[in-house]
């Protein structure tokens, strides 16, 4: 009996990671392409940003909910709801907002007139356009901002029962703050004592808050259906400003022993015009390594586990699908170490370069 | 042909990256067995080796993938 439920429980599991990718072997998009599947439009309609939020397929229609969209043109702050695009991707659907026309090409607004494809082409970067002069700036809550405030309410709801369990009882903790209490007291025992010292309370908010956000947005990410599965962490743009944040904590609490050791590093004289231009450079590759680590680790374990399930398709046979089933399994457990382990990472480092700058002389 | 040496990249920095990390792993195990009361210890300094040696092959990945 027990094992019945354990493999239907399995099963039912299975079945929930593969329901996104249901849609996509029967998507109209590519039906227009000769029916011909393409792993790569798979991955980065699911890895990249959107700025509507792909629920499911049903008989060839995509349902979506549409996030609005938000842009500074030259005619001033323009809104309007992304489903006015009609699900079009190439640049063909003109939309008219506050007296100007709008066109959308893989996920970037244009203005209509100063669209070409051609240019897009030559231009882009992993299919990043330059572009700058031809789009109008865009603030849209898109599905990686709508996951970030999802990801934010979770936390607050958490963290506010947890306070609220704590100013009321002072017995030993249960429920949801019998699980926050061992979390923050990692964070605070083996993060912050041991790599900043004694000055470690200042900086204990700040490293809770993003050891917290990385790690749900990690977890938030690796479920695939609607309203998770937004790719915050493996978003660039996201880890640039988690490691700007430290970069500007780290110089801002800097004491004169962390300047002295950038500016008048203990070498002979004659080794300065080398050494302080590598210091210098230090203090901006260690924040940069922080933000292309969290955002490589992330992205390359998302695109691992949809080429896994796109092996499927690709061989177009049920006979794949054990192998493909298994190790898309093996890879999601794999990664809810990985959504840890980047966490404490991102938080570890960020309490070393702290513990750096307002290190004591010794 | 970009793409199919971009690949041969990745995996060239694959390679890199498992040397370095199955070093730093293997090195931890020996001095976990030799001194197990300082496994905490050893472990956080094994995790950071690890990862400044993974952040060097993810940069690899990341020029390989804009390639």
């Amino acid at each position: 009996m027990r094992l019945t439920q354990t493999f239907i429980g399995t099963l039912a599991f299975i079945a929930v990671l593969l329901m996104p990718f249901k849609g996509t072997a029967s998507d109209p998009h590519q039906e227009e392409g000769g029916g011909k599947f393409d792993p790569k439009e798979l991955i980065d309609s699911h890895v990249w940003d959107s700025h509507e939020f792909h629920i499911a397929d049903w008989s060839g229609h995509p349902i979506t909910l549409a996030l609005p969209v938000i842009l500074w043109t030259d005619n001033g702050l323009t809104i309007f709801s992304s489903a006015e695009f009609h699900h079009d991707n190439s640049g063909t659907h003109v939309v008219e907002a506050n007296g100007q026309e709008f066109v959308r090409y893989r996920e970037h607004i244009f203005y209509a007139d100063r669209f070409s494809q051609e240019k897009f082409q030559e231009t882009s970067t992993m299919g990043r356009p330059f572009l700058y002069e031809d789009r109008p700036l865009d603030f849209s809550i898109t599905k990686t901002v709508f996951s970030m405030i999802l990801v934010s309410l979770i936390l607050l709801l958490l963290f506010s029962v947890a306070a609220r369990h704590y100013k009321k009882n002072k017995m030993a903790p249960k429920g949801v703050s019998g699980f926050l209490e061992p979390v923050i007291i990692f964070v605070r025992d083996e993060i912050a004592v041991p790599n900043i010292g004694s000055k470690y309370v200042k900086y204990m908010p700040f490293l809770l808050t993003t050891f917290f956000f990385i790690w749900v947005n990690n977890l938030v990410g690796l479920i695939p259906f609607f309203p998770f599965s937004g790719n915050v962490t493996g978003n660039i743009i996201f880890t640039l400003i988690m490691a700007l944040i430290v970069f500007i904590i780290t110089v801002f609490s800097g004491n004169k022993y962390y300047w002295k050791h950038i500016l008048t590093p203990d070498v002979p004289k004659a080794l300065y015009p080398i050494m302080i231009p590598i210091e210098i450079i230090g203090m901006f590759t260690k924040p940069f390594a922080l933000m292309v680590r969290l955002f490589a680790n992330i992205t390359a374990g998302h695109i691992i586990i949809l080429s896994l399930v796109g092996l499927i398709f690709i061989f177009e046979t049920a006979a794949i699908s054990p192998v493909s089933i298994v190790f898309v399994l093996f890879m999601s457990v794999l990664e809810l170490l990985v959504a840890a382990l980047q966490a404490y990472v991102f938080t570890l480092l960020a309490a070393l370069f702290i513990g750096q700058a307002v290190e004591e002389h010794h | 042909m970009t793409g199919t040496l971009a690949a041969v990249g990745a995996g060239l920095a694959v390679i890199g990256a498992g040397l370095g990390i199955g070093r730093i792993g293997g090195s931890a195990m020996d001095a976990i067995a030799r001194q197990p009361e300082a496994t905490a210890k050893i472990q956080t300094a094994m995790i950071i080796a690890a990862a400044l040696v993974e952040g060097v092959a993810l940069f690899a990945v990341v020029v390989a993938l804009i390639a």
